[in-house]
């Protein structure tokens, strides 16, 4: 075993030592020493995807955000009913920055928060009657509505409302499919159910019944990007500048429309895998449409990408793809040249969602950082497969971390820069270390493609540089 | 103030039993208040002189929320002044009963419905204690004395004693007792011993066997309780021998509830008779 595994290891035990021996028992496997290779064996995996330990202030959502937050909310031309009390809806309201075209309130619904309001009464009585009245006005206040979903917190499962026969009544009744999503928070160990719950709706209810006019061999679905900041309309300009058209974006400034004829692509383009292999497993079953993923984060990965997604159609695809390559590639070199001598050598600490604590990783070299630390909230294994690859041997890795982790591992590993949510943000603001909020670009954007690389350079350069970081007095660490 | 609440099988007679005793009770001078809590709202019936007087939650639902609601408005008083609520709740299949009875007991204790001076309160409680709403009456210090209703048929007996079972958990908690069983008479094969081997298994006591008689249901039909219909009649007297033994009881136990394998040896020790033995 390496030295820089085994230094990792000590940081890891030295770290756990505060635990109680149960707890210090089950959270020693989620953290891990990275080995590339594979050949450390299972003591250099994690555990993932398991219920979270009370006490350790997990920082995980539930299946209603991973359904509504996530999958749901972007598709801008239905509005979403978080069916329940107000809260959910309340505090979920618009927190995703998931961009969209479209006027709001009349033909686009995205911003706004559209909830049953639970009273006591629905409770004891049951919320149907009231769903269904809920539905009806939303057809009369907009009518350019495109579908309605109801996203169920935690009482709708608890009480046995059937929110089924009300989707098929109203879908009926109205002429707009009403989709019933059993999101209930309780199920699931995090967010992560939520997608999947999600995905199957969608699956269900709304995949291959639309009509397309037209197809061509180019078609192609850029699923898993939610739009954050503009994410996916920078990448969806890198695909159709390679000659490829892209039929449905999932589910960033996504329209139902798009969802519905999504079965006609030829090929899925899978960006966030975490929250939406699901449908793209369930298109190549069920119409043979293959998937892969790429990575449009940093050139390196970007050229990567786009010659892997090129790989799979024929040669005027290819030959656009090297002709876009050699037209981009002075201006990111440009950018090279301007922030890598500024960040050159940095270290940088993640703590994310779904793809970025692997997806980034190649940005930040592509500055000359270097990722000495990363994890998932919810990730599963195959998550932590494709991460271990992407790190350098004896990079510590965490799962579901607690924030006393983070903060521990951070005084240890003294990274010039972390990069994690909202919740982290102003712990780490105290603590005098340089951060940037790595799910909502901290209301910057777009980072991915040709069009985000310039802004997250700047963005990266202007938090680790920034004068303001000496004026924090720091605490001796 | 002494609060109660009666348990038992769902068609044992709970309501019966508990009307016709709080009339015996009445009759005697105390007074009393009953809060039906379940959502059929036929707990206070033979009190009344009628059904489906307006419930605590179909109040609130007619206005909107239960603050909307006044006191005098779902608590009324019938036979020798017994005051009366129901929880109410949905219809059958749909919403949350259980979440109905603690919004619909809550909003009792807030708006004063437990007057000092008032010696007897009986809750009348849905069948099992299905969930956690069911249970409201024998939480947070309310009824600490419990009468299970029973019989000497297999499932009213295997009700009991899982209501045995959920008084444990709160005995431990909150201080709540078992105060006996009482046997409403199905003319079960030895009954009386039955019962009272149960109770004494329970660590408690059968503390009134009541005979199965028909002036019950003609009582009922006249939507009256026995007490108030013939007060002659020798079942009244049974209603006020209960009543008389639940003013006096200080027999507050916390029950050992008895396994399924214990319980079912003690129906096969009394429930099979000899000639059943016989081969044929």
């Amino acid at each position: 075993m390496s030295t820089a595994i085994k230094k990792t290891q000590k940081l890891i035990e030295e770290v756990l030592e505060s635990y109680p021996e149960k707890t210090r028992k089950e959270r020693s496997k989620h953290l891990a020493a990275n080995d590339p290779t594979g050949e450390c064996g299972s003591s250099c995996h994690v555990k993932s995807n398991v219920k979270s330990r009370p006490g350790v202030m997990t920082i995980r959502g539930c299946a209603y955000a991973g359904s509504k937050g996530v999958v749901w909310g972007p598709v801008k031309d239905v509005v979403h009913i978080s069916h329940g009390p107000v809260g959910c809806g309340q505090y979920s309201w618009w927190s995703r920055r998931n961009y969209y075209n479209g006027i709001t309130g009349i033909d686009s619904f995205g911003t706004m928060h559209i909830t049953s309001d639970f009273q006591e009464k629905d409770i004891v009585f049951g919320g149907d009657k009231k769903l269904e009245q809920l539905c009806r006005e939303i057809k009369e206040l907009f009518p350019l509505a495109k579908g309605i979903t109801i996203q169920s917190e935690c009482p709708i499962g608890l009480i046995g409302d059937d929110i089924e026969s009300v989707a098929r009544k109203m879908t009926k009744e109205l002429g707009i499919p009403v989709i019933p999503v059993r999101c209930e928070g309780f199920r699931g160990v995090s967010q992560s159910l939520g997608h999947h719950i999600a995905n199957d709706s969608i699956r269900d209810h709304v995949l291959g019944k639309g009509e397309m006019e037209k197809s061509t061999p180019y078609d192609v679905n850029l699923i898993g990007d939610y739009n954050i900041g503009g994410d996916a309309w920078a990448s969806r300009k890198i695909l159709e500048e390679m000659g490829l058209r892209v039929i449905a974006q999932w589910s960033g400034d996504a329209t139902l429309n798009e969802l519905s004829i999504a079965n006609k692509a030829r090929l899925n383009l899978i960006h966030c895998y975490r929250s939406m292999n699901y449908i793209c497993r369930y298109m190549e079953e069920a119409y043979g449409i293959p998937w892969v993923e790429y990575n449009f984060f940093g050139p390196t990965k970007i050229y990567e990408s786009i010659r892997k997604i090129a790989s799979y159609f024929d040669d005027y695809i290819k030959e656009k793809a090297e002709k876009m390559i050699a037209k981009y590639k002075p201006m990111m070199d440009r950018v090279i040249e301007e922030y890598r001598p500024r960040l050159e050598g940095k270290t940088v600490m993640l703590y994310v969602g779904g793809l970025r604590p692997r997806h980034v990783i190649g940005a930040y070299e592509d500055l000359g950082m270097e990722v000495i630390a990363t994890g998932y909230e919810f990730g599963h294994n195959d998550d932590y497969k494709r991460t271990y690859p992407e790190l350098k041997e004896g990079a510590l890795i965490y799962d579901d971390a607690t924030p006393y982790e983070l903060e521990e591992f951070t005084k240890r590993m003294k990274p010039d820069l972390v990069g994690s949510g909202i919740k982290e943000k102003y712990a780490y603001h105290k603590m005098g270390v340089p951060f940037r909020q790595m799910h909502s670009w901290d209301y910057s954007g777009p980072y991915h493609g040709f069009d985000g690389f310039p802004v997250f350079a700047r963005d990266m350069d202007m938090t680790v540089n920034n004068p303001t970081w000496n004026l924090i007095r720091r605490r001796k660490i | 103030m002494r609060q109660i609440a009666i348990y038992g099988k769902g068609g044992i007679g709970k309501s019966t039993t508990t009307q016709n005793t709080v009339a015996a009770l009445a009759e005697a001078g105390y007074k009393c208040m009953i809060v039906g809590c379940d959502p059929k709202a036929d707990a206070t019936r033979l009190i009344l002189h009628k059904k489906a007087q307006a419930t605590v939650m179909d109040m609130a639902r007619e206005r909107g929320t239960v603050e909307d609601l006044e006191l005098d408005e779902v608590l009324l008083e019938g036979f020798k002044g017994i005051r009366c609520a129901e929880s109410g709740g949905p219809e059958p299949g749909v919403g949350c009963a259980g979440r109905g009875v603690i919004t619909a007991i809550n909003f009792l204790e807030e708006n004063g419905a437990y007057e000092e001076d008032i010696d007897f309160v009986f809750y009348d409680v849905l069948g099992d204690v299905v969930c956690g709403g069911f249970a409201m009456p024998i939480r947070e210090g309310k009824a600490k004395e419990i009468y299970i209703v029973t019989s000497g048929e297999m499932m009213a007996m295997y009700a009991a004693n899982n209501i045995a079972r959920g008084i444990l958990k709160y005995a431990q908690s909150g201080g709540v007792r078992l105060g006996g069983l009482i046997c409403n008479s199905r003319k079960v094969d030895r009954e009386y011993e039955l019962i009272s081997e149960l109770a004494k298994r329970l660590n408690t006591q059968m503390i009134h066997f009541i005979p199965r008689d028909n002036q019950v249901q003609r009582a009922e039909l006249r939507r009256m309780t026995v007490i108030e219909y013939s007060p002659e009649h020798p079942l009244a007297d049974e209603y006020r021998a209960l009543a008389k033994k639940i003013a006096e009881n200080t027999n507050l136990v916390i029950p050992t509830p008895l396994t399924m394998d214990e319980l079912e040896q003690l129906l096969m020790d009394f429930g099979i008779m000899e000639s059943e033995e016989i081969p044929a």
